[in-house]
């Protein structure tokens, strides 16, 4: 039997490699039509909305807070379309379309802001929970079915509801330590956290499932033989291979996240007026729906545009990420 | 002082009926499992799939928490330590393992995976001293230095095993568990690396716990051979011994499965009734007896005791001088 096993000692040339790669994974990013739409559209409104207050200064764009005196017609009413107020005036007299545009601002800063925050928390409680295991995981997890188990918009409407402008102190009353006060108030933060707290626990469900994967195949075995610890393990193994979908998981919460700004600005309980939101917009422009369309219109195409184009990137992210997807 | 002494070792799984439930059902992996390893020394691990071979060898390696029993290594018993203390006595006993597709993180390129074994023991003092390691363990199992820089995916199976054994030998370990390291591999690729395996026995002394099911391949580098059957070590003698003498009923049926070459060898084939038994019920007395051709009343009710019967060579049969005058 021993003879059956006699080769020349080492050989490497005898052995090929197989080509494939990285390059492949680029290339197939870069050449997905849904990628290539999606980002193409976000980068475009991204740009929009850096120039919008040089687009202002130099006329393109009307200034969106303050009412044009020239904004409404003799009866009070909002201006149709017209060569200087391209999608008309809204019903204090301010240019739609640049409302538009600023609006862009506020949308798209908080909703990635947001998805940060639901990512980074919706990252750390999938890799604790499916790294660990046991009890702690059947904790995380069933607080976090908890909090999917309530719908997030009324979540978002409750947590909105504490931000009445009282100041809360996070020191002891005897020490005078102001810059630990912390004021409930409505605004880009205060927003975007509470869009952030009740988005992560979809990511966790995915999340842990692929670190539970994760933890089990051999390398990661090999790294705990070697001697590596828990925080290496994560951070240098399970974390890396977890991140193409956290990246694809990402893309489609920012779309989420830019809904959720939408409902709560049209609610009224998103970033206060003036600040032209996209969600505002519509609540306002509502009762002028019959005389002048377009103020409804113009923001809740921009609203769809924005979240298609991240629900495009995101599917079209999972199919080039995706190994299967490519034979 | 042999280098590893494995007393009564037992890996038992809880059999869980839900996630509040009790478990009181337990699958034995490995049950009473007794055996040492001299430094240098190769021993053969040999046995069906589900047998509780891998899982033996992973909780020698505390990657699998031993229910009793003691592993002394070096005298010290690594069944009682702990964090900071197991992992750095984890330098002295490393793994290879079945799969070279996943017992490489893909996200890592070759260098970084074998220097991060230098990196967690601070082996390299600087930049340079840990690239001309990793420059030497590529060479000292037949890779080249160019191949630090490439990702796992560029290589093949064989390649890929040898650069397993390359991040294995960075800590210079005293032993290595072989968790069936040619079994994924084509028969030339085999002999390649059993025979790298065997060259670095001679040049650095290291011991192995060498896990297969292909006795050929064990006979050929193994001082000496355990069979396993239904978590319990059943015969251990000499790697010649056990195949031209095997004593134990399962070993002979084991041997008589092997494939011979020559096509007029006249050859005695033992096929075993049935399939093996639940490992969460094994049956009573002997483990082997419901399949066993020699099985008498003894066998049923009492289980065998674990015995030299000649010098050196070791069952677990009440039989063992009956079966091996048959065979």
């Amino acid at each position: 039997m021993a003879e059956t096993i006699a080769a020349p000692v080492s050989n490497p040339v005898s052995e090929r490699s197989p080509p494939a790669g990285r390059k492949q994974v680029d290339s197939a990013l870069l050449n997905n039509r849904l990628v290539q739409v999606g980002a193409g559209i976000i980068l475009i409104l991204t740009l929009l909305a850096i120039a919008a207050p040089t687009l202002t200064r130099i006329g393109v764009l009307h200034e969106p807070i303050h009412q044009d005196t020239n904004g409404l017609d003799a009866d009070g009413m909002p201006r149709p379309p017209s060569a200087h107020y391209l999608l008309g005036t809204d019903n204090l007299g301010r240019d739609v379309l640049s409302r538009v545009v600023y609006g862009a601002r506020v949308s798209l800063t908080i909703g990635t802001a947001a998805m940060l925050t639901a990512t980074l928390i919706g990252v750390t409680v999938g890799l604790v929970a499916g790294f660990y295991g046991g009890k702690l995981d059947l904790g995380l997890m069933r607080f976090t079915d908890m909090n999917l188990s309530l719908p997030a918009i009324l979540l978002a409407i409750a947590f909105a509801g504490l931000m009445d402008g009282k100041v809360v102190h996070l020191h002891p009353a005897w020490l005078h330590w102001s810059f630990l006060d912390i004021r409930l108030q409505r605004g880009m933060v205060s927003v975007f956290l509470i869009i952030g707290f009740v988005c992560w626990p979809g990511m966790v469900r995915v999340i842990r499932g692929q670190v539970l994967s994760i933890r089990e195949r051999d390398f990661v075995q090999a790294a705990r033989a070697l001697g590596a610890s828990d925080a290496r393990l994560i951070s240098r193994h399970i974390l890396p291979n977890v991140l193409p979908t956290v990246i694809v998981l990402a893309a489609m919460n920012t779309a989420n996240t830019i809904m959720l700004e939408a409902g709560l600005g049209y609610l009224g309980i998103g970033v206060p007026p003036p600040a032209p939101t996209w969600g505002g917009m519509i609540a306002d422009g509502q009762p002028y729906f019959i005389a002048a369309p377009l103020i409804v219109i113009a923001p809740g195409l921009a609203i769809v545009i924005t979240v298609l184009a991240f629900n495009l990137l995101g599917q079209g992210l999972q199919e080039a990420l995706d190994p299967k997807h490519h034979p | 002082m042999s280098l590893l002494d494995v007393q009564n070792l037992k890996v038992y799984f809880p059999v869980s009926r839900g996630p509040l439930r009790r478990a009181r059902e337990h699958l034995k992996a490995v049950d009473e499992v007794s055996l040492s390893i001299e430094p240098g020394e190769t021993l053969g691990l040999v046995g069906e799939s589900g047998c509780g071979k891998t899982t033996l060898g992973r909780a020698i390696l505390r990657l699998v928490q031993p229910t009793a029993g003691r592993i002394l290594f070096e005298g010290e018993d690594l069944s009682r330590i702990n964090g900071a203390a197991l992992r750095a006595r984890r330098r002295k006993l490393q793994i290879i393992f079945q799969d070279p597709y996943s017992s490489l993180n893909p996200r890592m390129r070759v260098g970084h995976i074998i220097g991060e074994a230098l990196d967690i023991h601070r082996l390299a003092p600087d930049r340079a001293a840990r690239q001309k390691r990793i420059r030497e363990l590529l060479a000292a199992v037949g890779l080249e230095a160019a191949h630090a820089d490439r990702y796992p995916h560029e290589f093949s199976g064989g390649q890929r095993q040898r650069i397993g054994i390359a991040r294995a030998l960075a800590v210079e370990p005293k032993l290595i568990v072989c968790d069936e390291p040619v079994s994924a591999l084509d028969v030339s690729v085999q002999a390649q690396v059993v025979n790298l395996l065997r060259d670095l026995r001679q040049q650095r002394g290291i011991a192995y716990l060498f896990i297969a099911h292909d006795l050929a391949v064990v006979e050929h580098i193994s001082h000496r051979v355990a069979v396993m059957y239904l978590g319990r070590i059943v015969e251990l003698a000499g790697a010649k011994t056990l195949v031209r003498e095997p004593m134990h009923p399962y070993t002979q049926a084991l041997i008589s499965a092997v494939p011979v070459i020559d096509p007029d060898a006249k050859r005695r084939r033992i096929v075993l009734p049935g399939d093996v038994p639940s490992p969460v019920h094994p049956p009573p007395g002997c483990p082997f007896h419901p399949r066993c051709p020699l099985a008498e009343d003894r066998c049923r009710t009492e289980a065998p005791a674990w015995r030299q019967v000649r010098p050196g060579h070791w069952a677990a049969c009440h039989l063992a001088e009956i079966a091996n005058r048959k065979s």
